[in-house]
C-alpha cells in the first residue's frame, strides 16, 4: 500500500475522478431525475419592462387535456415569501420580491403565472393559453437615466430609484493628493452588462412527504447549504425537515449562487400539489430571469506626479441593479471598492457608489464580481497614465508594486494582502512572451501600416472567501473524513463543486496524508443530508477554504489514530510513527501495523484504551482569518485588421500564482476557461436591453459567447507563492482568468488603436465599432 | 395523434408511438430513458443535443422524433464498447476536456464525427468541426488537446454500424 503513495497525488497533474460518469452520459444532472408521479410547470413571463396587470385569464389553460393546476401570485405569493437578499447596507431600499408578480412586472422575463401538466410539451402549452391584460407603464431601462430627476420610477411606491449610495474612503487625506497632483488623469469606463450563460440552464426538483413533513428539493445550484438556510423562511419548512441536492450542476459562474422565486415556487407546489414537480428553464428564461453580471459605469480620476508616481485614486460607480434585489446584488459593486488600487501602493482613495433600480433583470455576482471591474479599471488606468506622462507603462507598474518584503501588505482600500511576489510573474511573463522580440515585431508590423498591439495586465484578486466577519452568511467551511472498517476512505466537504474538480484534489490531499491509493479516497458533496453543513461553492473557496477544513480532519484522525496504535503497541504516542500508512514504534516493537488492521480494530472496539472512543471518523469547521490573494501577469499581442475592425489574438501568455498547486491540470484547466470568459467580454459579448426595456440578447443567436475558434493557443506559466492564510498554503484559481486577461485584451487592442489617436472605446470591442472607431479617425 | 417510429438506437431496435411533435432529444431522453444526450437550448445553438443519425453528427433538437424513423441513432451512451471507452471518451479524460460535463457528451459526438471525416484534423478543423458546440466552462484549448488525443489514438473509428440504418421489412 505504502508503494502506491511513494510519489505525491498532490502535485500531480491527474485525469479526474469524476470523469468517467460524465463521459459516458451516466451523470444525473436535474433535468435527468424521473421521480414517480412527476409533474411538469412552465413559467408564464412579462413581455413588457413595466406594467400593471389588469387581469389574468387562465380558463383556456385550465381546460387542456393533461394540466393539473394553472397558478398566479394571487394564489401562490402568500404561502412563498419574498427572494431573499443576504447583503445587507445601511439604508437600503429594498422592493419586496415575491415568486410571481403582484398587480405589476417590472422586468421582462418577471414571472407571472405557473402552470402545471403531466407533461412539459402540454405545460408549455397550457401558459401559451394564458390570457394576460397589460396596461404598460414608463420604463427606465438604464441607470444614468434613472439618477435623473422626473425619470420613470422603477419602483413608484420607494419613490426614488436610487437603492443605496456607499461612499468610502482609505489610506491617507485624499484631497491633499489631489492638490499635491502635478496632473489629474480621468477616464471613465462602462463595465457592460453580461450574462453568464451556463450551458445548463437553471432546474428545479420537489418532492415532498407530507407525512414526514419533510420536503427534498434538487436544483442546479452552486449552495445547496445556503438555499437550505434561506427557504424554510420562504415555505416554512423548518431546515432539519428539508434536503437540499444539488445533482450534477452544469456550470454556475455566479448565475447559480442565489437563491431563487422558482426554487419556493416548486416546493410549494410539491406541497399543495402532493406530488413531485419539475421545473426547467429554457434558454430564453435564462437569458431574462437569471441573474446578469456587471453593468457599472465608472469615472475615475488619478492624482499624479510627473514622474509617474501615483498619489490617490477617486472612483465613482454607477451600478445598475436592474429591478429588485437577489442574494448579493448590492454587495457585488462593493468589491470593487476592495481592491481599487489593484496590486499597487497607492495612499489614499475614495470611492463612491450609487446602487441603481432600472426596469431590468437582477445583477449579481458573475464570475469574478467586483474584482474584473477594479481590475479593469486600474490596469487601464495604468496604461492611460503611462501614456499620458510618456512613461514606459511596466516600469509605471513596477514603481507601484509592493516588495516581497512589504506582505502581509495592509493596502488603501483597507485589506491586507497575504503574500505576493508580484515582479517575479511579471518577470516570468516577459520572458515567456519574449517581450523584446514583441516590441520589434510590433514596430515592424506598424511600419507595415498594420495595426499591431500589446496588452498587460498585472492583476490581484481576492479569493478563499473568506473569514465569516466578512461574509454575510459566514464564511467558514466544514468537512468530514471517515475512515471505514474497510480501511477506505469516505470525505464529505461542504463545498458544492461543479465542474472544479474536488472529487479528484481533495482524494489527493486525502490520499497522501492519510496514506492510502487514491482509487480507496470517494469525495462526497452536495447533498445536505450528506454533507450537513456547508457554505459551498463560490468565490474560488472550495480548495483553499473546503480543503483546509478536510486537512483539519485528517490532524485529528491521525492523532486519533496514534493513541491507537501506542495502545496495540504497549508503548506511549511519542513512540509511535507514522509514515505512508504505517504505523510503526522502532526501538519498541518490530511490528507494522497498517490501516486495514487499525481500522478494523477501531470499529470491532474489543480492544481499545478505555478513554477512546470506537470509529475513526473527525468534522472540522475551518474559519480563515484572511481572504487569500493570488495575482499574475497576463499579455495578449493582437492585430486589428483596418478593413473589418476584426480583432485576432496572436498571442496570449498567462502567469497565474495561485500558490502551490494540488493538480496542475485542473489550474490549467480553470485558467483557460476564465480567459475565455474575458476574451467573451472584451470582443463580443453585451447584454443589451433596448430604451423600452425590451431584452435584445436573449438567446445564443444575439448573445454570443466565445466558440473554440475564438480561442488562441496560450502559453501559460506560473509563480509558487504560498498563501499564510492556511496550511496547505492554496489561493484559488477559479475566477483569475477573467479577472487578470479583460484588461490585457482591452489594452492590447487600444494599443493597437493608438497610432490612429483612439483613446478611449467601450467594451466589447466589436467588429463594428472598432472599425467605427478606425473610419471616424480617416 | 401518435404516430409509430422504429429506431435503431445504439443498436438496439427501438418501436414507440410519439407525438409527432416531440423532438428527437426529448425522444431519447424521455421515452428511451438515455439521459446523457442534453438540452442546452433546444434552438440548435449550442450543440449539447448532438448526436449522430445514420452516422452523421445532428442537433437532436432540431429534429422530430418520427423524422428519425428507419434511422439509427448513436448517443453518447453508446460510444463505449465492452467497458472500452471509445477513444474521444479516452481523449476528453486524459486532456481534461470537460469540467461540468453538461456541453461534453454533445462535445464528445460531434468530435466522433470531425474524426470519421478528417482522420488527423489541424487545429483550424477541430476548431471549424466544433463550431456548433458551446462550452462555457474549459475555454475550448483542452478540448482541442483531447480531438488531437483521440485522433493519435484510434479516435477515427466510428461506431460498427452506426452509418446504417434500421432493416425494413
Ligand atoms: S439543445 Fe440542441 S443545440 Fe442546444
Ligand atoms: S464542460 Fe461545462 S459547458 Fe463544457
Amino acid at each position: 500500500m505504502a508503494d502506491a503513495n511513494t510519489t505525491p497525488y498532490v502535485g500531480r497533474a491527474m485525469k479526474r475522478i469524476e470523469d468517467p460518469r460524465l463521459i459516458t452520459g451516466a451523470g444525473t444532472y436535474t433535468d435527468d431525475l424521473r421521480l414517480s408521479g412527476m409533474v411538469h410547470a412552465a413559467i408564464l413571463r412579462s413581455p413588457h419592462a413595466h406594467a400593471r396587470i389588469k387581469k389574468i385569464d387562465t380558463a383556456a389553460a385550465r381546460a387542456i387535456p393533461g394540466v393539473v393546476a394553472v397558478l398566479t401570485g394571487a394564489d401562490v405569493n402568500a404561502s412563498c415569501g419574498f427572494v431573499p437578499c443576504a447583503a445587507s447596507m445601511p439604508d437600503l431600499k429594498a422592493p419586496k420580491h415575491t415568486v410571481l408578480a403582484g398587480d405589476r412586472v417590472y422586468f421582462v422575463g418577471h414571472a407571472v403565472a405557473v402552470a402545471i401538466a403531466s407533461d412539459p410539451y402540454v405545460a408549455r402549452d397550457a401558459i401559451d393559453a394564458i390570457d394576460v391584460d397589460y396596461d404598460p407603464l414608463p420604463v427606465v431601462a438604464n441607470a444614468e437615466d434613472a439618477v435623473k430627476s422626473g425619470s420613470p420610477l422603477t419602483h413608484p411606491d420607494l419613490g426614488t430609484n436610487v437603492a443605496y449610495t456607499h461612499n468610502v474612503s482609505g489610506g491617507g487625506n485624499i484631497d491633499e493628493a489631489f492638490r499635491k497632483a502635478d496632473r489629474i488623469v480621468k477616464h471613465r469606463l462602462y463595465h457592460q452588462r453580461l450574462t453568464p450563460m451556463p450551458i445548463e440552464p437553471r432546474g428545479v426538483v420537489a418532492s415532498y412527504h407530507a407525512g414526514e413533513g419533510a420536503l427534498t428539493l434538487w436544483t442546479s445550484t452552486q449552495i445547496p447549504h445556503l438555499i437550505r438556510t434561506l427557504l424554510p423562511g420562504m415555505i416554512g419548512v423548518p431546515e432539519n425537515k428539508m434536503r437540499i441536492v444539488a445533482p450534477e450542476v452544469g456550470g454556475g459562474f455566479g448565475a447559480k449562487l442565489n437563491v431563487y422565486a422558482e426554487e419556493a415556487l416548486i416546493s410549494h407546489l410539491a406541497m399543495r400539489l402532493h406530488t413531485p414537480v419539475k421545473w426547467i428553464e429554457s434558454r430564453r428564461d435564462n437569458a431574462s430571469a437569471t441573474i446578469h453580471g456587471r453593468d457599472q459605469i465608472g469615472e475615475y480620476e488619478v492624482a499624479v506626479k510627473n514622474d509617474g508616481t501615483i498619489l490617490g485614486l477617486k472612483s465613482k460607480t454607477i451600478a445598475d441593479l436592474g429591478s429588485y434585489l437577489q442574494l448579493l446584488t448590492p454587495a457585488v459593486p462593493t468589491l470593487t471598492g476592495l481592491v481599487l488600487t489593484g496590486c499597487y501602493k497607492i495612499p489614499a482613495v475614495k470611492m463612491e457608489i450609487v446602487g441603481v433600480y432600472t426596469h431590468k433583470m437582477a445583477t449579481d455576482a458573475y464570475r469574478g464580481a467586483g474584482r474584473p471591474e477594479a481590475t479593469y479599471l486600474i490596469e487601464r488606468l495604468m496604461d492611460v497614465i503611462a501614456q499620458e506622462l510618456k512613461i514606459d507603462r511596466l516600469e509605471l507598474r513596477l514603481k507601484h508594486f509592493p516588495a516581497p518584503g512589504d506582505f502581509p501588505f495592509p493596502t488603501s482600500c483597507g485589506l491586507v494582502y497575504d503574500s505576493g511576489n508580484y515582479a517575479a510573474a511579471l518577470t516570468k511573463a516577459k520572458q515567456l512572451a519574449n517581450w523584446d522580440q514583441l516590441l520589434k515585431d510590433r514596430a515592424a508590423a506598424r511600419a507595415a501600416g498594420k495595426l499591431s498591439g500589446i496588452g498587460v495586465s498585472t492583476y490581484v484578486e481576492i479569493c478563499a472567501m473568506g473569514p465569516s466577519k466578512a461574509m454575510p452568511a459566514g464564511g467558514w467551511e466544514w468537512g468530514c473524513v471517515r475512515m471505514e472498517i474497510s480501511a477506505k476512505v469516505t470525505v464529505i466537504t461542504g463545498v458544492s463543486p461543479h465542474g472544479q474538480g474536488q472529487e479528484t484534489t481533495f482524494a489527493q490531499i486525502v490520499a497522501d496524508r492519510i496514506g492510502v491509493p487514491i482509487e480507496d479516497v470517494v469525495v462526497m458533496h452536495g447533498d445536505t443530508a450528506v454533507a450537513h453543513y456547508g457554505r459551498d461553492t463560490y468565490g474560488s473557496r472550495g480548495t483553499a477554504v473546503g480543503g483546509t477544513a478536510i486537512v483539519m480532519c485528517i490532524d485529528k484522525i491521525l492523532t486519533k489514530a496514534k493513541i491507537l496504535a501506542a495502545h496495540l503497541f504497549e508503548t506511549t504516542v511519542d513512540h509511535v510513527v507514522f509514515e505512508k500508512g504505517t504505523f510503526t514504534s522502532p526501538g519498541v516493537t518490530n511490528r507494522v501495523i497498517t490501516w486495514p488492521e487499525l481500522a478494523g480494530e477501531f470499529y470491532v472496539a474489543k480492544n481499545l484504551p478505555a478513554d477512546l472512543e470506537p470509529g475513526l471518523e473527525a468534522s472540522s469547521f475551518f474559519e480563515p482569518q484572511n481572504f487569500t490573494f493570488p495575482f499574475g501577469t497576463h499579455i495578449a499581442v493582437v492585430d486589428v485588421d483596418r478593413d473589418t475592425g476584426q480583432v485576432t489574438i496572436t498571442k496570449y501568455v498567462a502567469v497565474d500564482d495561485c500558490g502551490p498547486q494540488i493538480n496542475p491540470l485542473i489550474v490549467e484547466g480553470q485558467v483557460q476557461g476564465g480567459i475565455a470568459h474575458s476574451i467573451g467580454q472584451v470582443l463580443f459579448e453585451q447584454t443589451i436591453y433596448d430604451e423600452d426595456g425590451q431584452l435584445v440578447t436573449g438567446e445564443f443567436m444575439d448573445y454570443a459567447i466565445p466558440r473554440a475558434h475564438d480561442i488562441p493557443d496560450y502559453i501559460l506559466g506560473s509563480t509558487v507563492t504560498p498563501s499564510p492564510v492556511n496550511p496547505l498554503g492554496v489561493k484559488g484559481v477559479g475566477e483569475a482568468g477573467t479577472i487578470g486577461a479583460t484588461p490585457a485584451i482591452a489594452n492590447a487592442v487600444m494599443d493597437a488603436l493608438e497610432p490612429l489617436g483612439i483613446t478611449h472605446m467601450n467594451l466589447p470591442l466589436t467588429p463594428e465599432k472598432v472599425w467605427q472607431a478606425i473610419k471616424s479617425k480617416n | 395523434m401518435p404516430v409509430h417510429v422504429h429506431v435503431n438506437v445504439n443498436q438496439s431496435d427501438q418501436h414507440h408511438d410519439v407525438e409527432p411533435r416531440l423532438l428527437l432529444v426529448h425522444y431519447l431522453r424521455d421515452v428511451c430513458g438515455l439521459t446523457g444526450t442534453h438540452v442546452g437550448c433546444e434552438t440548435s445553438l449550442c450543440g449539447s443535443c448532438t448526436v449522430l443519425v445514420d452516422g452523421k453528427a445532428v442537433k437532436s433538437c432540431t429534429m422530430f422524433a418520427v423524422q428519425a424513423d428507419g434511422s439509427a441513432v448513436t448517443t453518447v451512451e453508446g460510444l463505449a464498447k465492452d467497458g472500452q471507452l471509445h477513444p474521444v471518451q479516452q481523449g476528453f479524460w486524459e486532456c481534461h476536456g470537460l469540467q461540468c460535463g453538461f456541453c461534453t457528451p454533445g462535445m464528445m459526438m460531434a468530435s466522433v464525427a470531425l474524426l470519421a471525416q478528417t482522420a488527423k484534423p489541424s487545429r483550424e478543423q477541430i476548431t471549424e468541426g466544433l463550431r456548433g458546440n458551446l462550452c462555457r466552462c474549459t475555454g475550448y484549448s483542452h478540448i482541442i488537446d483531447a480531438v488531437n488525443h483521440a485522433a493519435a489514438h484510434g479516435g477515427v473509428r466510428l461506431q460498427p454500424d452506426s452509418a446504417q440504418g434500421v432493416a425494413r421489412g
